[in-house]
């Protein structure tokens, strides 16, 4: 499809953005290999670093700009985590603000012009949410031994139905680190390239009379598309977290 | 999928219309192959040969970003947080302490200002009656004063009308000889005398 566009002059490339290349040289890419990824990544950690780490650095009781974001932030997520998971899930406040920030500000960074996206690789989302997965797993047969797997027996239900709701409840508890996962990749990747197809419709008005009608269109297309992307940014980091406090307390709390 | 259909209808004037439809089966197949071919036309997301690569540099950065929040960002907060919300309820609770006071020391005024109204009050009426005791006395003097002379004046009055009734029947008495003399008769002085009196009496 993509040499399809290009014969005619408008080239579509709406995946072309999520190409993983090395960032030096054009060698192949191994597991150490420094690429736009890599890059990324490295720009969200400074920006966490710019906003929580520099932005604080003057503990004021009264606070500057920069540092009452990094306190909303922290306050939004602590709330989050102790309403959801708990009192005794605060001690994971920091795991899940470290999701939360990298995923959030990967999102955001991931919305400037000729930026790469890392929340937008099913690997890198794959990574997260199996992490989570295992976590809470392991946590709840720590924390609980075999009473975890009461998570599976709905003692509200009647006694016939139980075990016909327990295999549900088990396929949909490994089901949980697949949707978590897409879910979040699939709603990046989905926007950039939507907005990728309808940025490629812009030049049109250089070559047909058609254009005057499609580029004022298609620009207007980018600027809502761009808009829902920056809500679509928060809400998917902001649903990620939340679901991992979810899971969280039923690690902690077992049983309905 | 708009893709293909967009390219397709701009492409109506130069490209065969099978063309479209081959090249859309042709994505077809490099999505289901996309998993060994790097770099090919699939996606770029399903390109296993960058999954090692990524998941490294993505463990690097969540231990790195972990370790900076958890260390250095979030206790950092945590404790600004803290501090504040004790600055506030301190605040609140010296705000409440001196609103307190402000109300003791408007009852401690308040209570004053009874207490100096009482005192004037107090003070106005004493005056008053020693100001009363005080023209009582002057009054009770001052009646007593002219009583004594009106008393005196009253002695003098009744001495000197009875001076002057005296002088009248004495006048008369003169007056009656001297018009008798001067009618040529000669009056017996205490025939006179009897007549004034009866004449004066009348």
């Amino acid at each position: 499809m993509a040499t399809e566009g290009q014969s005619e002059g408008l080239a579509f490339h709406p995946l072309d953005q999520f190409q993983v290349k090395p960032l030096f040289g054009d060698g192949p890419i191994e597991w150490y290999t420094v690429t736009n990824a890599t890059l990324w990544m490295g720009i969200a950690i400074l920006a966490i670093i710019l906003i929580f780490v520099v932005g604080t650095a003057g503990r004021s009781i009264i606070p500057s700009r920069i540092q009452s974001i990094a306190e909303v932030i922290y306050s939004f997520i602590h709330k989050m985590v102790e309403d959801i998971a708990g009192h005794d899930g605060v001690k994971y406040f920091p795991y899940i603000f470290t999701l939360f920030c990298f995923i959030g500000f990967s999102n955001f960074l991931g919305l400037l012009p000729k930026s790469f996206t890392t929340t937008s690789h099913i690997a890198v989302t794959a990574v997260l949410a199996v992490m989570v997965f295992l976590t809470v797993t392991i946590l709840g047969f720590v924390k609980n031994g075999p009473a975890f797997l009461k998570l599976f027996w709905v003692t509200s239900a009647p006694l016939a139905l139980r075990p016909v709701l327990a295999v549900i409840e088990l396929i949909s508890y490994f089901v949980r680190p697949v949707s978590h996962s897409i879910r979040l990749a699939g709603n990046v990747m989905a926007g950039h390239a939507v907005i990728k197809v309808f940025a490629a419709f812009a030049p049109l008005v250089l070559m047909s009379g058609i254009g005057y009608v499609v580029t004022p269109l298609s620009i207007l297309a980018i600027t809502a598309m761009y808009g829902l992307e920056v809500l679509v940014a928060l809400i998917q980091a902001y649903v990620f977290t939340i679901l991992t406090c979810v899971y969280l307390k039923d690690a902690l709390h077992p049983g309905h | 999928m708009a893709n293909e259909t967009t390219g397709a209808v701009t492409s109506a004037t130069e490209a065969a219309a099978g063309h479209a439809t081959e090249a859309a089966t042709a994505a077809g197949h490099t999505a289901e192959a996309a998993g060994h071919a790097a770099g090919s036309a699939g996606m770029p997301q399903l390109d296993v040969s960058t999954f090692g690569n990524q998941i490294f540099w993505l463990l690097v950065a969540l231990v790195l970003i972990y370790l900076i929040l958890s260390k250095i960002a979030l206790p950092r907060i945590g404790s600004v947080l803290a501090n504040r919300h004790g600055t506030i309820a301190k605040d609140i609770a010296a705000a409440e302490e001196l609103k307190a006071k402000a109300q003791e020391a408007e009852k401690a005024y308040n209570q004053a200002l009874v207490d100096a109204r009482n005192e004037a009050n107090r003070i106005i009426a004493a005056t008053k009656a020693e100001i009363q005791a005080e023209l009582n006395v002057a009054t009770a003097k001052a009646d007593a004063e002219i009583a004594a002379k009106a008393a005196e004046s009253e002695v003098r009055i009744n001495e000197i009308r009875a001076g002057a009734m005296a002088a009248v029947s004495q006048v008369a008495q003169d007056t009656a000889g001297e018009i008798v003399g001067a009618l040529g008769g000669t009056a017996d002085p205490a025939a006179i005398v009897q007549a004034v009196t009866e004449r004066l009496k009348g």
